[in-house]
């Protein structure tokens, strides 16, 4: 492995408080050092360049069987859309649901080196692994979807938390998996009985609990636990006109709760894809931006955080836990629809969705997902997300980038709308001048994702000692470009990445692969003799597989790095 | 207008991806040039100098380039595919998605042609004096946006999956289609002159389906109307039976009233 010293380009890192300085950066044995500690390394010339940590996506469906779903129902988004493989690379195919290898250079060719699957199935976690194995470069975490989890229904009802937080554990071990991921909290369970949960106090059918009481629960579960991240959250009633209400109302649950844990993590509660919950209106007729009303709140409260989840205006492949929504949104354009229900634990529901530049509520969503970021005050809690491949596929960060940081350029597609005076009259982004800054996009993009997740000491960061991830951008922070599209193409690729002090990318091109790790967190509690017996009995009662072939096998696990966590006291 | 003469050299042991054979591609070069324009023998990339001898220059832009092709091009895929304008007449046989997602000019095939033909496609001319086989004018695999414009004339049969996920245009067919006809149909007309074996219109939610013969077996979810004279192609002003469908379907309504795929059965 060769060291090297990146010198004089601009450094931008949140997490040491570095703002665009100039600063020589050393890697020695794939780690970040003092530049002057490497002797005889390789120099990369980094003047007028933009240097960051890699970066870190705290919500994308990149891996497991929801994705290959959506590959498997969509060979049209392949059409035309694949790249011819170069040097010792592979095919890359697909558009919004990519293959593996398309998946991990892209995010590679854009800098990243760390993604969070944000919906593992936990009965199906050993494809997730195995699709991580896959996706060549970039490390990867996966979060078991939890809330509506038959175990976690029962133990939240009867307020055992101490057992809630065993189980939990068993789960992460048993799912490798990194955090709680709470979809719809109730309302996927309702929809096994045709229903759904819209607001956070409707009872789940036969459980007779309520996403209140789901949600508040399995925050304290986190907390008690002490886990890296917090508890992530998709709330009740997603995608609907005047949701904001039921998003407010998820959100005050977190108030009172107390972040407990060793990794720097501030928030308790992580409210993903905001965008898909901060609407107002009643219908889709008088729908409307409710993001002023959303951020008022986030703004105010500092134990949560969230994701953007932006709008892209592209043809792409919702998939989601949330199967009543997908159910719904089938009914409203009538394309594919692929339904899943996962035993005791969750569902799943696919359908390709067109986010049509000349309708206007596609317009008003993608403005509102513009107006959460720029209304922020802190991004170190509101970070970049496509929800990919919901809201648009995460190879268009660097289009969202542009938009963030040019009003330039939101602004003269927001004019070429062909409803534009509607969508600006049901929304604010017209008055809207800020253009964020270089550190924002770092914190939206590296540093705040990894301090949420609690990962920060291994990623997001260019403080000595973590692992050699870093992207340097061809933009000049002293001269930034007048034409947006070369922001754009700045962030689309790296002129080179670097993960764990090996160079993948090199002028926009993948010139090497380097071994990648599977990031989970192992939990230690206490012996519970009643989660095992719960455990037991379900397994022989209800589940259509053995408990031993349920868990994740350790050929399945590829190059673990596990987070220990001691929650034995 | 300027022409380029191809002529297969028969040299390719393998299907051959012609896809480059366009006016789009061969305007504004010279014969050396469009020699080494790329090409792929199953996974190897060629060049179309190795496969073809190539006579005469492109013109200024696709719609002043006429392409002649000659030889044996019954293994010879994509030939028109995506192109925009100009002419293209190919004097034998041809293999699969020729013409595919065309979007303007015309292409001629002298003999037959294989499946996957016309499919996509946008705009422009795509005349068969032959035979087509399946997925004439059909939409590709998943896609639910199938052929939106242009004329598709087959003077010959057709196979299965005529016209899947049809939304605009226009296909005549002058002989017999077999199963599949505008599934999922949503817009555009089908005209056959000749008869068809069954499984007209299923999941057909607009469009319009001439049949001039019979249809063997005709989907239950169609209902007879009306009679009605039409003119499905210029000229042929003729009395069809009128049925709707497909009942079981979504139908959306323009002014109160209710859409439905339409089925004109020749009386
Ligand atoms: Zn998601």
């Amino acid at each position: 492995m060769s060291d090297y010293i990146i010198k004089n380009g601009f450094v931008f890192d949140p997490l040491t408080g570095i703002k665009g300085d100039k600063k020589d950066i050393g890697i020695k044995d794939g780690k970040i050092v003092e530049a002057s500690e490497v002797k005889g390394g390789k120099t990369i010339d980094a003047s007028g360049k933009t240097v960051m940590a890699g970066g870190v996506d705290i919500h994308t469906h990149c891996v497991g069987p929801k994705v290959n779903v959506g590959r498997l129902m969509r060979p049209e988004d392949k059409l035309f859309r694949s790249r011819t493989k170069v040097g010792n690379t592979r095919v890359e195919m697909g558009f919004s649901v990519p293959s593996t290898f398309a998946t991990g250079y892209a995010y590679a060719r854009m800098g990243y080196s760390f993604l969070n699957e944000a919906a593992m199935p936990p009965l199906h976690a050993p494809h997730v692994h195995e699709e991580i194995r896959d996706t060549p470069i970039v490390d990867i975490a996966a979060m078991p979807v939890m809330g509506n989890n038959w175990f976690q229904l029962e133990y939240l009802k009867n307020r055992e938390l101490e057992n809630n937080a065993a189980y939990t554990a068993w789960l992460l071990n048993a799912t490798k998996g990194f955090g709680i991921k709470c979809v719809n909290p109730g309302g996927t369970e309702a929809w096994g009985w045709g229903m759904n949960c819209t607001t956070i106090h409707d009872p789940v059918p036969y459980f007779d609990i309520t996403p209140a009481e789901i949600v508040k629960g399995q925050m304290e579960t986190n907390e008690l636990l002490g886990l890296p991240h917090c508890l992530h959250v998709h709330p009740n009633n997603l995608g609907n006109p005047g949701n904001y209400t039921t998003t407010l109302d998820t959100l005050k649950l977190a108030e009172g709760i107390k972040p407990n844990n060793k990794f720097g993590r501030d928030v308790v509660l992580h409210n993903t894809h905001l965008q898909f919950h901060s609407y107002d209106g009643t219908t889709w007729a008088d729908f409307e931006s409710g993001s002023k009303k959303v951020m008022d709140y986030v703004n105010a409260h500092d134990n949560i955080s969230f994701d953007v989840g932006f709008v892209t205006l592209d043809e792409t492949t919702t998939m989601t836990a949330d199967g009543p929504f997908e159910f719904h949104l089938n009914r409203l354009n009538n394309l594919k629809w692929a339904n899943t229900d996962v035993e005791l634990e969750t569902a799943a529901g696919i359908v390709p969705y067109v986010y049509d530049k000349n309708i206007k509520v596609c317009d008003i969503q993608w403005a509102i997902g513009l107006e959460l970021a720029l209304l922020a005050k802190d991004h170190m809690r509101c970070h970049l997300t496509t929800d990919h491949p919901n809201a648009g596929p995460f190879t268009r960060y660097p289009r969202v980038i542009k938009w963030l940081m040019s009003k330039k350029a939101r602004d003269d597609l927001l004019h070429s709308f062909k409803w534009s005076e509607k969508v600006i009259a049901a929304t604010q982004l017209e008055s809207m001048d800020r253009e964020l800054s270089l550190y924002e996009i770092a914190q939206m993009t590296r540093a705040g994702p990894a301090k949420c997740m609690g990962i920060s000491n291994m990623y997001g960061s260019l403080k000595e000692g973590t692992n050699a991830n870093i992207a340097i951008y061809d933009i000049n922070p002293e001269k930034m470009p007048k034409d947006p599209e070369l922001i754009e193409k700045a962030f689309s690729e790296t002129a080179y990445t670097f993960k764990d002090g090996v160079m993948v990318v090199e002028n926009g091109v993948v010139i090497a692969t380097t071994p990648k790790y599977t990031v989970w967190t192992d939990v230690k509690v206490k012996e519970n003799a009643i989660v095992e017996r719960d455990i037991h009995e379900k397994f022989a009662k209800y589940y259509s597989v053995g408990l031993e072939n349920y868990k994740v096998f350790d050929e399945h696990m590829h190059n673990p790095r596990a987070i220990e966590v001691d929650a034995t006291n | 207008m300027s022409t380029v003469t191809l002529t297969a050299k028969g040299t390719h042991e393998l299907y051959l991806e012609a896809y480059n054979v366009t006016p789009d591609a061969f305007a504004g070069k010279t014969a050396d040039e469009i020699a080494g324009l790329e090409c792929h023998e199953g996974n190897r990339k060629g060049k179309l100098g190795e496969y073809f001898d190539i006579d005469g220059n492109g013109g200024e832009t696709a719609a002043d380039t006429q392409i002649i092709v000659k030889g044996n091009c019954k293994k010879i895929k994509r030939i028109g595919q995506q192109m925009t304008a100009g002419e293209i007449i190919v004097e034998s046989d041809c293999d699969m998605y020729t013409a595919g997602w065309m979007k303007g000019g015309k292409v001629t095939v002298k003999g037959n042609v294989d499946s996957f033909c016309g499919i996509g496609m946008a705009g422009g001319e795509f005349i068969v004096e032959g035979n087509a086989q399946n997925y004439l004018g059909s939409a590709y695999r998943g896609d639910w946006r199938g052929m939106t414009g242009g004329l598709i004339h087959v003077k010959g049969n057709a196979g299965n999956d005529v016209a899947t996920f049809m939304r605009g245009g226009k296909i005549i067919i002058d002989g017999d289609a077999f199963l599949h006809v505008c599934t999922h149909g949503e817009g555009g007309t089908v005209v056959i002159k000749g008869n068809v074996e069954s499984r007209v219109g299923g999941q057909m939610v607009k469009g319009d389906i001439y049949v001039y013969g019979q249809i063997k077996y005709m989907m239950p979810g169609f209902k007879y109307v009306d009679d009605v004279e039409a003119e499905a192609v210029e000229g042929e002003k003729l009395t069809f039976a009128h049925y709707i469908g497909d009942l079981g379907e979504r139908h959306s309504k323009r002014k109160g009233e209710i859409i439905y795929g339409n089925i004109y059965l020749k009386k």
